[in-house]
């Protein structure tokens, strides 16, 4: 961990620059939410929230290694922090949703309708 | 315990000697790399669970651009997500002062680090009463709706599809239940349940004497939007209500799904402990530096660490934001 004491700063307004850039873009597409991207799926998915699910994504990364610092880390305490925590989150979503749906074509084409 | 010993030249090593870095980082940084391993794995639990519900009821969920449309200052109008991506940008820029301070740290400018420092609690302390004011917006709700022996959500609209509020429509009828106060009944008599401001028969008989209104359902189309029932339907699925809903709480809410309630008080309620709480150390260290205890240290490293924990709150948010308001 040899933290060369140079300042910073010029990189960190680039992140914040970027963050924004996202975060206005990511406001502007769902605020006119074009039906090109709505309504058109790529694996089970609409366009629009693809987009928005990698915006996402990207800006945890910026995060994480630029504010965080994690590109100043060692990559054995990298993979230690970061492999966990992406292999648990796909994990989990994927129980969870695939449950979620089969809950849903219950309620849909079975007489059950409790909403629990 | 000797690991957790931070004397005053020596912050940065483990117990057995200064050679000893197990992963390239001290002891205290590492340790809170773990708790924020954990705690992401909290919010992605709840995120997750989120999603299941979510993908559960994906035909009557609530439309986020519909609930979220307020912005200070500006009654009557229709703003969606603009206040949510303010919030946005406030909480990133706070991110932003708190790494220019962990900058600082490192070069040991007291003054500057302090300096950030501050801007960073002021940031967390607008974010945090953003927060409460969403809240209190999405709580107080704003047309009102009415709720069915089968459990689904009837919202209105005229002819346009633009939504009418209760009090726009409904009747006053005599004899009414009424909310029982101190000045009218006796101390144990209280009512369990807050009374709304109309009851059933009030709204129903309010609708019939409006004939250009009409029932929107939770039911979304294939073009997303809520289904709007014909004149017939609308009298006919009306004449089941039992609940008239205004606002949201726990049990029920004016926007749809119950759990859509649920899990917006539980998560961004959840995110906004964990600013309140950064906040509170932000002070804490905020304090520590002005009275120079890292100065004599000659190591900021303690604000790197909640630096590392501030940054964890705005990364949540970014999560947050996107299933909740976006997607």
């Amino acid at each position: 961990m040899s933290h060369e004491h140079v300042s910073n700063a010029k990189r960190i307004w680039f992140v914040f620059g970027l963050l924004s850039l996202i975060t206005t873009v990511e406001v502007i597409l769902g605020i006119i939410k074009p039906g090109v991207l709505e309504f058109n799926h790529f694996v089970g998915l609409n366009l629009l929230n693809w987009i928005f699910y990698i915006l996402t994504i990207v800006k945890a990364y910026y995060i994480v290694w630029a504010f965080m610092h994690m590109e100043g880390e060692k990559s054995s305490l990298r993979w230690s922090v970061v492999s966990p925590v992406i292999f648990l989150v796909l994990y989990l979503l994927f129980i969870l949703l695939t449950e979620g749906h089969y809950i849903y074509g219950v309620f849909k084409d079975s007489t059950i309708k409790w909403n629990f | 315990m000797e690991a957790t010993v931070t004397t005053a030249n020596n912050e940065k090593t483990w117990g057995g000697g200064h050679e000893i870095q197990p992963l390239g980082a001290s002891y205290g940084k590492m340790m809170m790399w773990f708790f924020i391993v954990s705690d992401a794995l909290t919010f992605s639990g709840f995120l997750a669970a989120y999603g299941f519900s979510r993908f559960k009821f994906i035909e009557t969920w609530p439309l986020a651009d519909e609930v979220f449309t307020h912005f200070p200052f500006m009654h009557g109008v229709s703003a969606p997500m603009y206040y949510v991506a303010l919030m946005t940008f406030i909480l990133i820029f706070s991110s932003v002062t708190m790494v220019l301070a962990v900058d600082a740290g490192h070069q040991l400018k007291k003054t500057k680090v302090a300096i950030y420092m501050f801007l960073t609690i002021i940031g967390g302390i607008i974010f945090v009463g953003s927060q409460a004011w969403e809240w209190k917006n999405f709580i107080k709700g704003e047309y009102g709706a009415v709720e069915t022996v089968g459990g689904s959500l009837l919202q209105f609209v005229d002819k346009d599809g633009k939504r009418v509020a209760l009090e726009e429509f409904a009747v006053k009828l005599p004899n009414q239940p009424q909310e029982l106060t101190r000045s009218k009944g006796k101390w144990f008599m209280e009512s369990a349940e807050t009374v709304p401001t109309y009851s059933v028969a009030e709204i129903q008989a309010g609708f019939k004497a409006h004939p250009e209104l009409l029932v929107r359902t939770e039911h979304l189309t294939a073009e997303k939007k809520k289904t709007v029932l014909t004149r017939e339907e609308s009298e006919a699925r009306l004449s089941q209500a039992k609940y008239v809903v205004e606002g949201a709480n726990l049990t029920r809410n004016e926007y749809g799904s119950k759990l859509f309630a649920d899990f917006f008080f539980f998560i961004t309620g959840f995110h906004g402990f964990h600013v309140f709480s950064g906040i509170i150390i932000n002070i804490i260290i905020f304090f520590n530096v002005l009275v120079g205890t890292y100065e004599k240290r000659r190591s900021y490293e303690m604000v790197e660490k909640v630096g590392l924990y501030w940054h964890f709150v705005d990364l949540v948010w970014v999560f947050v934001f996107t299933v909740f308001y976006l997607v």
